[in-house]
């Protein structure tokens, strides 16, 4: 009786058959050498020097901002080195009037959807300006609660899609995060209201010291997207062209009403987890980190476009001139913003203070009229 | 003028702000063609339609995330909690991000969701349906959280509730949904919220109370009428921010005050109470304020609600012990 079964039911075959379609897509392997040129989005020449600048500029905002939070002059950072391609080259996929629900470290996209630098400096310091939106900028401040985000984000991509609008709303997570109740949710909930959500899970490998083989026995993240139902795809995160492609087709189908997709793009972070004491030599060899650092995107990218004629050692100085500029320029206005005052915590409460922070409230000006 | 049921006010209202405001958008488990569980939402979905009344999947923290993005692209809220016992699986959606968007983003974004669900005990529900919550709540800045006793203050809250461009959660008692009926407009009116009323005036003593509580306390001041007692009962309807001025006006006129409530003692908001009373109105007091509330143990197993759960004999014992002090 047991053969019998076996030979019409094989859940471990099943599950086999699934992991195995989940293959890396990879357009630009690590020598920056276009390995499937049907899938090649033939960026123009402008829009490619405009990525790589992005991906140059970030990596100097990240080596400047541990540097700044160092001399004490940041406060909260989870550096990004090594996630260039991951976080810009999705984020190039978008347009202007799409929503951006980023996780705590994913300060970069929203910084290149329109968030004024010095704002995101203020952000890192805690303070409340740095969240405040400038007017019609569709962006949330960084997600402290893993996961929280997804399922906001299906929520804003159900509204988009009440609202008639031709957008999506995207969010990122990381590996560890994919072990949330909330990032199932989400991506169900999208998928059952066939809501035009982009899911991104930047698999990093590491949730801090944990690795990412410790939050889940499937082989791909990706494959997650199965248990909602939803179109799901394996990138190759260190890989500006495929995230970029990836995320471009998800946002097609999203708004052709086609609903979410999820993106495991599969990259490493260089630094550690946060700036707040974090010692990644205690859980990760320098075997796997050398191993990483040969898949660089920066480097990838930097020598396809070389090849093309389109970047150069002058071009990427010019880059990184620009960009230690602006960030200092960036640092002094954060650091000319008023200092918090209890009132203004206690006036952006509500639309209406209630009577016991009505009342609070002239205790504190009293106090600051000291 | 008609009379209604709590549970006919709330559609009532429900109906009268779907048909206001085109942005206010009710969604939950078993909302939609089903009426509710409790027929709260009954005949809105045929009415207004499925964009506008709709289903969820069977997750408490996904209705709490969806009502976030939806409102942060104009919408209204009114998302339901099927029994407020789940409040834990969305937790974070009302407490951690809810309560704190305008805050967060220095007043960019703010979320005009209004939380509706039931609670209480009496009517013998299973596990985690009944447990009373609102203290955890009550802790959350950047909530109100309301709780109407009467069908008439459940509909002018509820109106108000939807119209506040902040968070409220909207407590509904299981007991009260078709145990009172009286006579509701049928237009919309509002009721303010963070405004107290007093259901019975009286000059000896002042009973505190909310939600099912208030029509125990309204008992037990009848049975102390028959003894010469003139009681006054303050329901105060809104738990948070409470209504200071109503409550210490009514200590100082009467020098003596209970706070009753359904929830554990080391529960609920009855604490809240008596400590803005000692602070404000200490010398005003002949009698220490004392607190009627449940046992601190596990909300009951349906067998022992009877002898578990606050009633109007409990209220009157200690009314005693305070106008006797």
């Amino acid at each position: 009786m047991g053969e019998n079964i076996a030979k019409n039911f094989d859940p471990k075959q099943t599950l086999n058959e699934i992991e195995d379609k989940f293959q890396m897509f990879q357009i630009l392997n690590e020598d920056g050498v276009i390995v499937n040129e049907e899938a090649n989005p033939n960026l123009s020449d402008e829009e490619l020097v405009e990525l790589m600048t992005r991906m140059v500029y970030t990596r100097i905002l990240d080596q400047r901002s541990i540097s700044l939070n160092r001399q004490g002059r940041l406060g909260f950072y989870a550096p990004t080195a090594g996630q260039e391609a991951s976080q810009l080259a999705s984020h190039y996929a978008l347009e202007k009037e799409d929503w951006i629900l980023p996780g705590y470290r994913d300060v970069p996209q929203i910084v290149w959807h329109g968030l004024p630098l010095w704002k995101a400096f203020l952000f890192s310091r805690g303070h409340f300006v740095g969240n405040q939106m400038p007017e019609g900028l569709n962006v949330l401040p960084p997600q402290i609660i893993i996961g929280a985000q997804y399922v906001q984000a299906a929520g804003v991509a159900l509204g988009l899609k009440k609202r008639g609008a031709k957008n999506v709303a995207i969010t990122y997570t990381g590996d560890g995060g994919s072990s949330q109740g909330d990032f199932y949710e989400g991506i169900n909930f999208a998928g059952a209201f066939k809501a035009p959500a982009i899911f991104i899970v930047q698999n990093n490998q590491f949730a801090i010291s944990t690795p990412r083989e410790v939050q889940t026995s499937a082989k791909t993240i990706a494959q997650k997207g199965i248990a909602a139902g939803i179109a799901s795809v394996l990138v190759d995160g260190m890989d500006p062209l495929a995230v970029y492609v990836a995320t471009k087709d998800a946002r097609d189908r999203a708004i052709n009403g086609e609903g979410p997709s999820l993106i495991e793009t599969m990259c490493y972070r260089y630094g550690p987890h946060t700036m707040s004491g974090d010692d990644p030599t205690r859980y990760r060899t320098s075997d796997i980190d050398n191993e990483w650092a040969a898949k660089d995107p920066i480097v990838r990218f930097r020598k396809y476009l070389e090849g093309k004629g389109l970047w150069s050692e002058q071009k990427e100085t010019e880059v990184i001139e620009l960009a230690k500029e602006e960030i200092k320029a960036a640092i002094k206005q954060a650091d000319e913003t008023p200092k918090q005052k209890v009132t203004d915590l206690i006036s952006n409460m509500y639309e209406e203070l209630p009577r016991n922070l009505e009342e609070q409230f002239k205790i504190y000006v009293e106090k600051e009229s000291r | 003028m008609a009379q209604m049921t709590m549970i006919q006010a709330i559609t009532d209202a429900l109906r009268c702000e779907l048909k206001d405001d085109e942005n206010v958008l009710i969604f939950g488990e078993d909302v939609g063609v089903n009426g509710g569980v409790f027929r709260a939402t009954e005949g809105l979905q045929k009415e207004f339609g499925v964009e506008r009344v709709f289903d969820t999947p069977l997750a408490e923290s996904g209705i709490g995330g969806l009502a976030i993005g939806l409102s942060l692209t104009g919408y209204r809220p009114v998302p339901e909690i099927q029994f407020f016992g789940f409040v834990f699986e969305v937790m974070d959606s009302i407490s951690g991000q809810l309560a704190r968007y305008r805050y967060r983003t220095g007043n960019t974004f703010n979320m005009p969701v209004t939380i509706r669900s039931p609670f209480g005990g009496g009517v013998h529900t299973p596990e985690m349906h009944s447990d009373s919550l609102e203290g955890l709540m009550a802790q959350q800045p950047g909530l109100k959280v309301v709780i109407p006793s009467t069908p008439y203050d459940a509909k002018g809250l509820l109106i108000s509730s939807i119209r506040d461009n902040d968070p409220v959660i909207f407590l509904e008692h299981l007991k009260l949904y078709r145990s009172v009926r009286e006579e509701v407009p049928e237009e919309s009116y509002t009721i303010p919220l963070g405004k107290a009323d007093v259901k019975r005036e009286g000059t000896d003593l002042s009973i505190f109370a909310y939600g099912l509580m208030v029509h125990e306390s309204l008992k037990a001041a009848e049975e102390l009428e028959k003894e010469g007692y003139s009681v006054e009962v303050v329901d105060l309807r809104t738990v948070q921010p409470l209504d200071i001025e109503t409550i210490i006006a009514s200590v100082e006129k009467t020098n003596r005050a209970i706070v009753v409530q359904e929830a554990q003692k080391q529960a609920g908001i009855a604490a809240n109470v008596v400590a803005e009373i000692t602070e404000r109105a200490i010398l005003s007091l002949e009698a220490p304020v004392l607190r009627v509330a449940a046992p601190d143990t596990i909300y009951p197993f349906p067998q022992a609600e009877n002898i578990w759960l606050p009633n109007y004999k409990d209220i009157l014992e200690t009314a005693k012990k305070v106008l006797t002090f």
